[in-house]
């Protein structure tokens, strides 16, 4: 399987326990998208219309770039990224396998719910701050065009004050809400929205 | 003009005329109905007089054995039984409201998303059932256990085919009170409502199969029956969808006749149900997908009060329904003429139908586990096979049957009255404890918040996307692309202009929530005891409040409990309170409230209306209430952001240096109007107090620009040290921070007109708060101007929290 379609021996001893079908599917989609070169830039997701639609685009797009979701140790963004990187943040979605057992699960979750607060917090210091939430409210709310101006910024806020309630409880006068941390996310974030979403909705790929 | 008295007419036939007359004839048949109807009701009502028996036995069984009691009354005084459910009766009247409420209220995305695993249920599902049984009976029949009985193989397929089907309305009467998570409630429910079209199907087929006689049964018709099936059913759902797309663009035009709105719903969804009943369709699944189709494009359009009206209806028609279907089952069952006894052919049905229907759910359930992402447990599986109930229809069903084609009709009938007595009342007793006992996950009611919201909708996003990036078609994929095909086309054609702006999921949790927070804080200043909300019909009501005495007493409601009526809009004209005379910082609670009805809700003069059939008044106030909670909202978070930034000093300093050079120009202005004793000392003192807190109306009214996010436009400023305070518009006191004046109510502010500013001290609250803690008492400011300039006021005027009354004499 190695050598004659091209794949790279590494991307099947990859830690990720994708299956050898979906790694074969993600490989061909790769090289489509790359034009079969080995590296994707950001430049290359354009060529998909669907995703014109989508409002947080850009943001995603970016997730594939970045360094964290690439389990790299340094922060920000890499230029561009081979099949190995493509597969990783592929795996995020994965569908859930019925012999996953309650830890993998977890984690499996929790990898997830990690991938959405690095898509958020855009400048990577560990917290999204009212300004980064807002950013993406906005431009999540942005496919509706007959949003108000001040709508999603004033629902941005109400969504930073429940998180700050939520999370740190009433707060003292000189108290200061600095932003949320990932564990203030996942304990706003795991309502049940969430879970249904998480639980009930992995990617699975088509045969 | 003959007869004096009030006798009835005279039994002579005379010509003399009759005063009064006791006509009973002339009113038997509604008379009847309506007693019977009102009969079920009081019965509802003396059920749940008692909490203990209605938490173990469901309502349903109880209407029955009422039902039995109340038809052996008639049989024993009548001899006859004259009440009997219908089969037309049934079909027309009392299964359509149910279904159509099923329908309407559906949680759309949830059926949806496991409708694969609903449709293999119902329809498979069913088959198995039906075919099962049949066939089990009929071999047991062979036996010759049951005896002689004038029966053929077709007519026990006919008798499997209409015991095989769960019931809708049964598992909707139990499943109520059981409350079982909700992916386990679609699936019952969902298959109880599209197993129709099999139901439909199978019956037909056989009953004309059996008419026609076992002879002339041909593979042609075999193959037919299995023809009729798709046809039936995806007939019967273009005719809801059909029917549905009518109701939503109707509802889009009926702007102006706001009183009949809620009966478009009504009709058009009954016509959908009788068009489909006529071509011989699944009427069931015609009036469930209209009520599933529509409902997202009706509630957007028709008005708040109409939606509640169609709610309120929906709810009492079906419930109505429900309650007359069981009585009447408990008064058919007593009708000896149709009893017959066949110990094992009944004995049978039930056995088989249970095991059937468990070995049924195992192994459907394992084939779908398979494929679904959230696998179904044996918990699951148990209360699914547990929870197949049979009720009404069935017996609908067999009582539709012509007895003179199916022999044993009596026979089936009996056996089908006790297989739902007994699914419903024993099943029915059993599954509360079942449920408990096997801990079961049970739904969890939480409350919409924002963030889970977002998230949810930004996963959604996030997931279509993977999909389009990987290539693949997948549940996000499709249902992306039909969101995408409704907003640009659908929601365009059928959905009101203004309706359309506002539809966003996300826009009304927000709006919710800060309903309930403006409702809460209200709350909570009730309960505080500083506030009297007095629920006047205009503002003219203005009460000359001596501050001598303490709260006066005339609260007629609380406004909360009001709001959370949602009664409409509601006048909150709000008069100050509390001289609680000990402590100083009490006196600092003196307050009036028409922050709260200058911030939320526009005093609205109730309006003498004549009554009018014809038209009501609806909320214009809309877009004022929007842009009150953006205002809100957005002031809240200026302290988040304040703080967050470190503002704070340079804010603090503007305030400090705007009081400087107010407190110039103040002492030599006059009190503004209002009615002030002034010998009241507190009065004086207060006086005092009032000089130094005169806002300083310095830029123009922003009010127009208010929406925009001048607010953040505000901290960029302050930001850049720039020390002249341009806040937006109208600084709602309640939600500024850092505001430490301690002003009292100098005059009554009730006096003014409707727009003055005066918040009170309570209603300023420092967030984030939460609306409980009101430590951060901060007063508000009077205007030396123009009762106008509060239009034009400016930010908040600061003053440090230790700043005590008694300790400024300026």
């Amino acid at each position: 399987l190695g050598e004659s379609t091209g794949l790279p021996l590494s991307a099947l001893s990859h830690p990720t326990p994708v299956t050898s079908d979906q790694v074969e599917h993600l490989h061909r989609r790769f090289k489509q998208l790359s034009n079969d070169k080995p590296t994707i830039r950001k430049e290359h997701f354009d060529s998909i219309p669907d995703l014109e639609f989508n409002p947080i685009r850009c943001k995603i797009v970016q997730a594939f770039f970045d360094r964290r979701n690439l389990r790299q140790e340094e922060d920000g963004l890499v230029d561009e990224i081979n099949f190995e990187d493509f597969l990783t943040i592929m795996s995020y979605f994965r569908p859930i396998e019925p012999n996953m057992d309650e830890e993998q699960l977890q984690r499996f979750r929790t990898d997830k719910i990690k991938f959405l607060f690095h898509m958020y917090d855009s400048d990577h210091d560990g917290i999204i701050t009212l300004q980064e939430y807002r950013n993406v409210v906005e431009e999540l709310l942005s496919g509706n065009p007959h949003l108000e101006k001040g709508a999603a910024r004033s629902i941005a806020d109400g969504a930073m004050l429940e998180a700050a309630q939520t999370c740190v409880g009433p707060m003292g006068p000189n108290q200061v809400y600095e932003g949320i941390t990932f564990d203030d996310f996942l304990k706003v974030g795991s309502g049940g929205a969430v879970a249904g979403v998480l639980g009930a909705h992995s990617v699975a790929p088509c045969a | 003009a003959q007869r004096s008295s009030g006798s009835p007419a005279s039994s002579n036939g005379s010509q003399s005329f009759a005063i009064v007359s006791f006509k009973w004839n002339h009113v038997k048949d509604p008379y009847v109905i309506t007693l019977w109807v009102l009969v079920a009701s009081l019965a509802k009502i003396v059920f749940h007089l008692s909490h203990k028996v209605t938490r173990v036995v469901p309502e349903s069984a109880l209407l029955i054995v009422l039902g039995l009691f109340l038809g052996g009354i008639v049989w024993a005084a009548d001899h006859i039984a004259s009440f009997t459910l219908t089969p037309t009766v049934f079909f027309f009247y009392l299964l359509p409201p149910i279904v159509l409420d099923a329908g309407y209220f559906m949680p759309n995305r949830l059926f949806f998303g496991n409708l694969g695993s609903i449709l293999l249920y119902a329809v498979i599902g069913t088959v198995w059932n039906a075919a099962t049984t049949g066939l089990s009976l009929y071999g047991v029949y062979l036996t010759g256990i049951m005896g002689h009985l004038d029966i053929g193989l077709l007519d026990f397929l006919l008798f499997g085919s209409l015991i095989a089907a769960v019931d809708p309305v049964a598992v909707l009467a139990v499943f109520e009170e059981v409350h079982v998570n909700e992916i386990l409630f679609i699936i019952v429910f969902g298959e109880s409502l599209l197993n129709d079209a099999v139901t439909v199907v199978l019956y037909n087929v056989f009953e004309s199969f059996v008419a026609i006689g076992p002879e002339k049964v041909t593979g042609t018709e075999c193959v037919k029956g299995i023809v009729s099936f798709f046809v039936v059913s995806l007939g019967g759902t273009l005719v809801g969808i059909f029917f549905a797309f009518l109701l939503s663009l109707v509802s889009r035009f009926t702007k102006h006749v706001r009183i009949i709105e809620p009966g478009f719903v009504f009709i058009i969804s009954y016509l959908s149900y009788l068009t489909a009943e006529m071509l011989s369709l699944s009427s069931i699944l015609a009036i469930t997908f209209c009520g599933i189709c529509c409902q997202k494009y009706v509630k957007a359009n028709i008005s708040e009060q109409s939606s509640t009206t169609v709610r309120y209806t929906m709810k009492m028609l079906a419930s109505g329904a429900e309650t007359i279907i069981f009585m009447f089952l408990g008064i058919s069952a007593v009708n000896p003429d149709i009893w017959t006894w066949n110990t094992a052919f009944i004995l049978l049905t039930l056995v088989f139908i249970s095991v059937y229907r468990v070995l049924g759910v195992v192994l459907q359930t394992w084939i779908l586990n398979h494929y679904r992402m959230v696998q179904l447990e044996i918990i699951d599986q148990v209360v699914m096979s547990y929870g197949g109930l049979r009720g009404a229809v069935a017996f609908a069903l067999v009582a539709l049957l012509d007895g003179n084609k199916v022999g044993e009709k009596n026979l089936f009938v009996s056996t089908t009255i006790i297989v739902v007595f007994f699914t419903v009342i024993f099943q029915g007793l059993t599954i509360k404890p079942l449920v408990q006992w096997l801990k079961v996950k049970k739904t969890e009611h939480r409350e919409p918040k924002l963030n889970e919201k977002l998230h949810g909708r930004a996963f959604d996003h996030i997931l279509s996307a993977i999909e389009d990036i990987s290539g693949q078609i997948g549940h996000n994929y499709l249902r992306d692309k039909w969101s995408n095909f409704d907003r640009r086309f659908l929601s365009k054609i059928l959905m009101r202009r203004s309706a359309q702006k506002s539809r966003d999921q996300i826009l009304n949790v927000f709006h919710e929530l800060n309903l309930k927070d403006a409702i809460s804080y209200v709350a909570e200043g009730e309960r505080r005891g500083s506030l009297a909300f007095i629920r006047s019909p205009s503002t003219d009501n203005m009460v000359n409040v001596d501050f001598n005495t303490p709260r006066p007493s005339t609260v007629e409601s609380s406004v909360s409990y009001l709001l959370r009526d949602k009664a409409g809009p509601v006048c909150l004209d709000m008069q100050a309170l509390e001289q609680r005379r000990k402590s100083i910082r009490d006196t600092e609670d003196t307050v009036t409230h028409h922050t709260l009805q200058q911030y939320l809700y526009k005093p609205r003069q109730e309006h003498k209306h004549l009554y009018s059939r014809h038209e009501i008044m609806h909320n214009e106030d809309e877009k004022q209430d929007k842009e009150i909670f953006h205002r809100t909202m957005r002031k809240r978070l200026e302290s988040f952001k304040s703080t967050k930034l470190g503002i704070n000093h340079p804010k603090k300093l503007n305030k400090i240096h705007k009081r400087d050079r107010g407190q110039k120009r103040r002492n030599s202005s006059a009190i503004p109007n209002g009615k002030i004793p002034s010998e009241n000392p507190v009065q004086d003192f207060a006086l005092k107090e009032k000089d130094l807190e005169f806002s300083e109306p310095e830029e123009s009214n922003d009010y127009e620009t208010l929406h925009l996010g001048k607010g953040v436009d505000f901290l960029a400023n302050v930001t850049k040290q720039n020390f002249t305070d341009t806040p937006s518009g109208i600084d709602n006191p309640v939600f500024s921070a850092d505001d430490d004046q301690s002003v009292y109510m100098k005059f009554s502010p009730w006096l003014s007109s409707e727009d003055t500013v005066v918040p009170s001290q309570r209603a300023r609250v420092q967030i984030p708060y939460s609306p409980n803690n009101f430590r951060r008492l901060t007063p508000f400011r009077l205007s030396n101007k123009s009762i106008d300039s509060f239009l034009q006021a400016d930010g908040p005027e600061d003053r440090p929290r230790s700043f005590l009354p008694e300790s400024t004499h300026m």
